[in-house]
C-alpha cells in the first residue's frame, strides 16, 4: 500500500514493483563499496524514465570518479575536459534546443577547475540540468584536498587537515549560484539515509521537469560519501556526512522559479 | 551575386552563413571582434544563434558540445584566444569532431601586439595542444580567398571529421576588398541524417563521443586512425599556387597569406627594373604542406636558393628545409611584431639571398 501511494515508483503490472530504469544499462560499475554515485545515477535515470526524456537526453560526463558514467547510462553521452561540462552542455543545447542536456560533475570538476564555466552557464540561464556530487574530496586521483574539503579534514594534500588560513573555507556552490539574479532552480540534498534519498529523488526529478518545460537552468547539489578516501567504513561515512557536512552544507531549495512566481 | 566591398572579418562571417554554419561561439579579441559584431545581428536574421562566451576556454568547449550535434559550428579568434582553445581542439581531434576555427593572427608571444603577424604557424600546423594530432590549416591571401576557404573549411571538416583552422593575419581581417559570395546558400546539416551525432537514443543504441581510452591498445588504435586520416588528407587536399615560375628563376620563394601578395609585387618590380627572375610557391594548405611541389621546384637546375619570407622570425622555413632535403640552400627573411615588409624590403631580401649588391 505504501508503494502505491508513492508517485515516484512506476507500477507497470501486477507483478513488477521494482526494476532497473530503462535509462540505466545492465552492467557492473567501477564504484567503490559505500560510494553513493550508484544511488545518484539511479535517481537521475528514474527521473529520465518517468519524464519520458531518455530518447532525447544527452549527458555530459565529467573528469573524476564518474567519468565512466557514459558506460552506465542508456542514453547518448559526450565526455568533457575537466570542469568544462557546462560549456559543452551550453554549446549542445543552443544548437539543439529541442533536446534535453544534463551534466554530472563532482566537486573538483565543478567547484575548482570548472568554476568559471558553471557560474556563467547559470548566469546565462542555460536550459540545462546539472547534477553536482559533493563528497568533499578528489576521489579518482586518490584523495586530495578539494575546494569543498571541510576545515581540518585530512587529505593526501592536507595531511594535517585543511588549514583555512592557507586554503580558505569550503565553497558552498548552491548558495553561491543562488546569489545570481538570473532565475534558476538551485537545491542541495543528501544521500545518507533512505529518507534523504526519497527527498533527493523528488528534487532531481523537478530539476529535469523544469528543463523539459523550458523554464530555467537547474542545479542539484548532492552530498555524497567517499569511504575509500575518507578512510572510514561506508556506515561511518554516512554518519560523517550528517555530523560534518550537513551543518555546513545546509539542505534545502535555495532558488525556485515556481516559488518566485508564487 | 553582385560583388560587394567588405571588410575581411565581416566577409568571413557571411561566408560561414553561406556554408550553412548557423551556430557561432566567440569571445571578443582584437583584431577580429568585427566577426562577432557582424554575426550577432546577422545570424538571428537567418535563424542562427550566437553565444558570447565568458572566455576562449569556454568557447572551445562550447564548440565541442555543439559539434556533437552534427551541425556546422565555428568560432573566430586571434592568437592569445586560440592558445586558450587548445585544450578543446585536442579533445575534439581525439573525438573526431568537425569544427571550423578561424585565427586572425596578431603578434606574439604573450599579449604581444594587435598588428598583423604570422607567428602562429607552429601552433596551427604542429598540433598546438597535447597528443598525437593535427588540424587542417588553410591560409588565405585575400578577402575573396578568405570567403572561399571558409566555405571549403566546413566541407573538409565534415568530410574528414576533424577540426579545420583557417589562419589569416590581421591584414586579411581588417582590409576591405570586393568579394563575391556563392549564389546558393547551403542548408544546415540535418543532424538526424548523421550516423555519429548525438541526437537521442531512439530506436538505436546509445552513442558516446569521447577521447578517453584507458586501454593503451585502444588509444594506440585511435591515434593511428587519426594518422591514417592525415595521410589521406595529405594525398588529396594539398593546395598551393605558383607565381612567375619559369626556367629563368634564380630564386624560389615560399610565402603565404598577406606576405605572399606583397612578394608578387616585388617579383614584378625586380623583374622589370633589374631583370632578376624570382618564382613564388604559395602554400594555401599549410597542413597538409605541399612537400613534393616545393621539392620539385627547388631542385630545378636554375634555382640557386630557396627563400622563405614570413611575418615571423622564421617558422614555415623549417618545413621548407625539410621538403628541400638539403638539395639547395634554404634561407629565411622577414619581420614580425606587426611589421609588414614593403615591396622594397622584399626586393632587398631577394638581392641579399642572391648576393647582389645595389
Amino acid at each position: 500500500m505504501m508503494l502505491e501511494n508513492n508517485e515516484d515508483i512506476m507500477i507497470n503490472d501486477a507483478t513488477t514493483i521494482f526494476k532497473r530504469p530503462e535509462s540505466l544499462n545492465e552492467t557492473v560499475t567501477h564504484y567503490c563499496p559505500g560510494c553513493t554515485h550508484g544511488i545518484i545515477h539511479r535517481m537521475v535515470a528514474e527521473s529520465l524514465d518517468e519524464l519520458n526524456l531518455r530518447e532525447r537526453a544527452v549527458g555530459v560526463a565529467p573528469v573524476g570518479c564518474s567519468v565512466f558514467i557514459y558506460n552506465y547510462f542508456n542514453c547518448d553521452f559526450m565526455e568533457a575536459p575537466h570542469g568544462r561540462a557546462p560549456a559543452l552542455a551550453t554549446g549542445f543545447k543552443r544548437t539543439r534546443p529541442d533536446m534535453i542536456c544534463f551534466t554530472y560533475q563532482g566537486d573538483g570538476d565543478l567547484a575548482s577547475i570548472g568554476m568559471g564555466e558553471i557560474v556563467h552557464a547559470a548566469n546565462r540561464g542555460e536550459k540545462i540540468t546539472v547534477i553536482f556530487v559533493n563528497n568533499a574530496i578528489y576521489g579518482m586521483t586518490g584523495g586530495q584536498m578539494a575546494p569543498t574539503t571541510m576545515p581540518g579534514q585530512k587529505t593526501t594534500t592536507s595531511p594535517a587537515g585543511r588549514d583555512t588560513s592557507l586554503a580558505g573555507y569550503p565553497i558552498r556552490m548552491a548558495e553561491l549560484l543562488a546569489s545570481l539574479r538570473t532565475p534558476s532552480f538551485i537545491a542541495r540534498c543528501s544521500t545518507q539515509t533512505p529518507m534523504h534519498i526519497v527527498a533527493a529523488k523528488k528534487i532531481i526529478k523537478k530539476a529535469f521537469r523544469l528543463q523539459k518545460e523550458e523554464k530555467c537552468f537547474s542545479l542539484v547539489e548532492v552530498l555524497s560519501t567517499c569511504p575509500t578516501n575518507w578512510g572510514i567504513t561506508p556506515c561511518d561515512a554516512t554518519n560523517w556526512v550528517a555530523e560534518n557536512m550537513e551543518p555546513y552544507y545546509k539542505l534545502g531549495i535555495y532558488k525556485d522559479p515556481e516559488r518566485e512566481e508564487g | 551575386m553582385a560583388k560587394k566591398l567588405m571588410k575581411g572579418n565581416e566577409a568571413i562571417g557571411e561566408a560561414a552563413i553561406c556554408a550553412g554554419a548557423l551556430n557561432y561561439f566567440a569571445y571578443p579579441i582584437t583584431p577580429q571582434s568585427e566577426v562577432a559584431e557582424y554575426l550577432c545581428w546577422r545570424l538571428p536574421e537567418v535563424g542562427g544563434a550566437f553565444v558570447q562566451a565568458e572566455s576562449e576556454v569556454a568557447v572551445g568547449n562550447m564548440l565541442f558540445g555543439a559539434a556533437c550535434s552534427g551541425k556546422r559550428v565555428f568560432t573566430t579568434s586571434s592568437s592569445p584566444g586560440i592558445s586558450l582553445m587548445q585544450e578543446a581542439i585536442s579533445y575534439m581531434s581525439g573525438a573526431h569532431l568537425p569544427v571550423v576555427l578561424i585565427n586572425i593572427m596578431r603578434g606574439g608571444p604573450g599579449l604581444g601586439g594587435i598588428l598583423p603577424a604570422q607567428s602562429d604557424y607552429f601552433q596551427a600546423t604542429k598540433g598546438g595542444g597535447h597528443g598525437d594530432y593535427h588540424v587542417l590549416v588553410l591560409a588565405p591571401a585575400s578577402v575573396q580567398e578568405a570567403v572561399d576557404l571558409t566555405i571549403l573549411a566546413f566541407d573538409l571538416a565534415d568530410k574528414y571529421r576533424t577540426p579545420v583552422m583557417l589562419i589569416g593575419d590581421a591584414m586579411i581581417g581588417q582590409m576591405m576588398e570586393s568579394v563575391e559570395f556563392p549564389e546558393k546558400h547551403r542548408e544546415q546539416n540535418d543532424p538526424n541524417a548523421s550516423d555519429w551525432a548525438l541526437n537521442g537514443a531512439k530506436d538505436r543504441k546509445s552513442r558516446i563521443i569521447k577521447s578517453l581510452y584507458l586501454d593503451p591498445n585502444q588509444l594506440d588504435e585511435n591515434s593511428f586512425k587519426l594518422a591514417d586520416t592525415y595521410d589521406v588528407i595529405g594525398e588529396k587536399e594539398i593546395r598551393y599556387e605558383l607565381y612567375n615560375i619559369s626556367e629563368k628563376n634564380r630564386l624560389l620563394v615560399t610565402s603565404y597569406g598577406t606576405m605572399s601578395r606583397i612578394i608578387q609585387t616585388a617579383i614584378d618590380e625586380i623583374g622589370e627594373e633589374e631583370g632578376i627572375s624570382v618564382g613564388l610557391l604559395r602554400p594555401i594548405t599549410l597542413y597538409p604542406f605541399p612537400e613534393q611541389p616545393i621539392y620539385d621546384e627547388a631542385i630545378k637546375p636554375n634555382i640557386e636558393k630557396v627563400l622563405s619570407i614570413e611575418m615571423s622570425v622564421g617558422q614555415m622555413v623549417e618545413d621548407v628545409e625539410r621538403c628541400v632535403r638539403g638539395k639547395k640552400p634554404v634561407e629565411f627573411s622577414g619581420r614580425t611584431g606587426g611589421i609588414v615588409p614593403t615591396p622594397d624590403d622584399v626586393k632587398g631580401y631577394f638581392r641579399k639571398a642572391l648576393g647582389i649588391e645595389k
